[in-house]
């Protein structure tokens, strides 16, 4: 670590770096976990995203492709942002970058695509339900409802399964998002919005 | 001014060095144009400037929405447009005869050389307001993006693929306030009546076809879009009108809200003579840029 960068000058210190390197929190296994006989596909599957750690870039399908040069030795990854100002999209492609370097990959190239553009239909049958497991009610495939009257959907509460919920606001915790409470249980819930 | 012969040179000698042909010609000189665009930069610096500085007003109601709700829906609507600015000033950027960076763009240039509509700077003023601008610009957003979906220009076309999809959110959380707080107590109405009094005379620039070079002209013909619209590159703003007014219309009488007659409009912003409250926005989006010229992090 070189010691000549500021936040090295700090009085207060910044504990353990190893910990800072992973800045989302989600650290990827690491390739020898996944065995030398891993594609470069499930390499790249295996990154996360890093709002919603429960579920891989390729079950939530921003995972587009996954091409390898034909020596072997170069990797060019090609993913699409969920919603446009989706500020986890560097992270994601650090972690990508970072996956493959260790898998012992010579170049690793992230191609940003935006056409076809990404709706919810992309999130697999694997990543409905490791949201469902997470607290996240997966999107139920509805049109988002414009006009001048909104209609009000049903969605169904992932902790107790009642369809008594209400929305306490169209915008959550991430773009992706929205926030309800379940009338029955009381508890507060996100709802994964359908973007078709 | 004809001058006689005889006039002509001693007006010379009384001001060496100021012929007015000669100054006329320095001022238009391309180095002097403080905004001069091609016709595709300038238009997609128009897209990019109006989801930028609406950004950056809605910023402005974090931490201070009167619910903790609305300080992150208003958040997350304003990184939705920031996300949408971030690609087309990348794209603006790219087609530049010397390209530029999203980042030199936002925050290097001067307020005469931003393309955004005077809708999109002036304060926010109270949450009624916020809503009111709200439902009259997310309404021409959604009618634009569609529009623009099919351009022959495929990046253009994929920004608004993309960015369509968003602004059906913004367009129903907007429409879902200013139903409530219309058709609300004696006191949101009157407050929401008087936001949309606020921003009415700020939308016909949206839809005016002012143009490019002279602001004050009446002619309201396009010209500088005029050949993008041939390439079927964008549509005529103009065109936007008619189904922007009756949306809203439909949701303003719904609110039981009075539709506003003004007697005049903003314009010029497109060509960039902007109000002064851009000038106080960009003071504070750039600031930090600039006092560390090149910083990373």
């Amino acid at each position: 670590m070189a010691a000549d960068r500021l936040e090295d000058r700090s009085p207060f210190g910044y504990g353990d770096r190893r910990l800072a390197d992973d800045i989302d929190g989600t650290e990827p296994k690491s390739a020898a976990a996944l065995g030398p006989n891993a594609t470069p596909w499930q390499l790249a599957a295996d990154v996360c995203d890093p709002e919603i750690p429960a579920i891989s870039i390729a079950d939530l399908g921003i995972l587009r492709a996954v091409s390898v040069s034909p020596d072997g030795e170069d990797v060019t990854v090609t993913i699409t942002p969920t919603y446009s100002g989706c500020p986890a999209m560097k992270a994601i492609e650090n972690d990508l970058h970072r996956v493959f370097t260790q898998a012992g990959f010579r170049t690793v190239a992230v191609d940003l695509v935006l056409s076809p553009a990404w709706t919810t239909d992309w999130i697999t049958p694997a990543g409905q339900r490791a949201l469902h497991d997470s607290g996240i009610t997966p999107p139920t495939g509805t049109r988002p409802v414009s006009g001048p009257i909104g209609l009000t959907l049903s969605v169904r509460c992932p902790h107790c399964g009642s369809f008594d919920t209400a929305v306490l606001s169209q915008f959550g915790s991430t773009a992706c998002k929205a926030l309800y409470r379940c009338s029955a249980c009381r508890e507060p819930f996100d709802w994964f919005k359908p973007l078709l | 001014m004809a001058s006689t012969p005889e006039a002509a040179p001693r007006q010379a000698q009384r001001q060496p060095g100021h012929d007015p042909a000669s100054l006329a010609a320095k001022v238009a000189a391309p180095r002097n144009r403080v905004g001069a665009y091609e016709p595709l930069v300038d238009y997609v610096l128009r897209l990019g400037d109006d989801a930028l500085i609406l950004s950056q007003r809605l910023v402005d109601w974090v931490a201070k929405s009167p619910v903790i709700e609305e300080d992150i829906a208003l958040a997350n609507i304003a990184l939705d447009l920031l996300g949408q600015a971030r690609m087309l000033l990348t794209y603006a950027g790219s087609q530049l005869p010397e390209p530029k960076s999203e980042d030199d763009l936002a925050y290097w240039r001067q307020s005469a050389q931003f393309r955004c509509a005077h809708l999109v700077e002036i304060p926010g003023g109270d949450f009624a307001r916020t809503m009111a601008r709200q439902l009259v610009f997310s309404t021409y957003q959604q009618l634009l993006y569609s529009q623009l979906e099919t351009s022959t220009d495929a990046t253009i076309a994929a920004i608004a693929a993309k960015a369509s999809k968003e602004v059906r959110y913004h367009v129903d959380h907007a429409t879902k306030w200013v139903l409530r707080l219309g058709d609300g107590t004696e006191e949101s109405h009157g407050r929401m009546q008087a936001g949309i009094d606020a921003v009415w005379p700020y939308t016909a620039e949206l839809f005016d076809a002012d143009a490019g070079v002279t602001p004050y002209a009446t002619d309201r013909t396009d010209q500088a879009l005029q050949p993008l619209i041939t390439d079927g590159i964008c549509p005529d703003p103009a065109m936007l009108q008619a189904p922007w007014q009756e949306a809203v219309v439909a949701v303003l009488e719904t609110a039981t809200l009075t539709i506003p007659q003004t007697r005049w409009h903003a314009r010029g912003g497109r060509t960039g003579i902007h109000t002064a409250h851009l000038d106080y926005v960009l003071a504070e989006m750039q600031t930090v840029a600039r006092a560390h010229p090149g910083a990373a992090w």
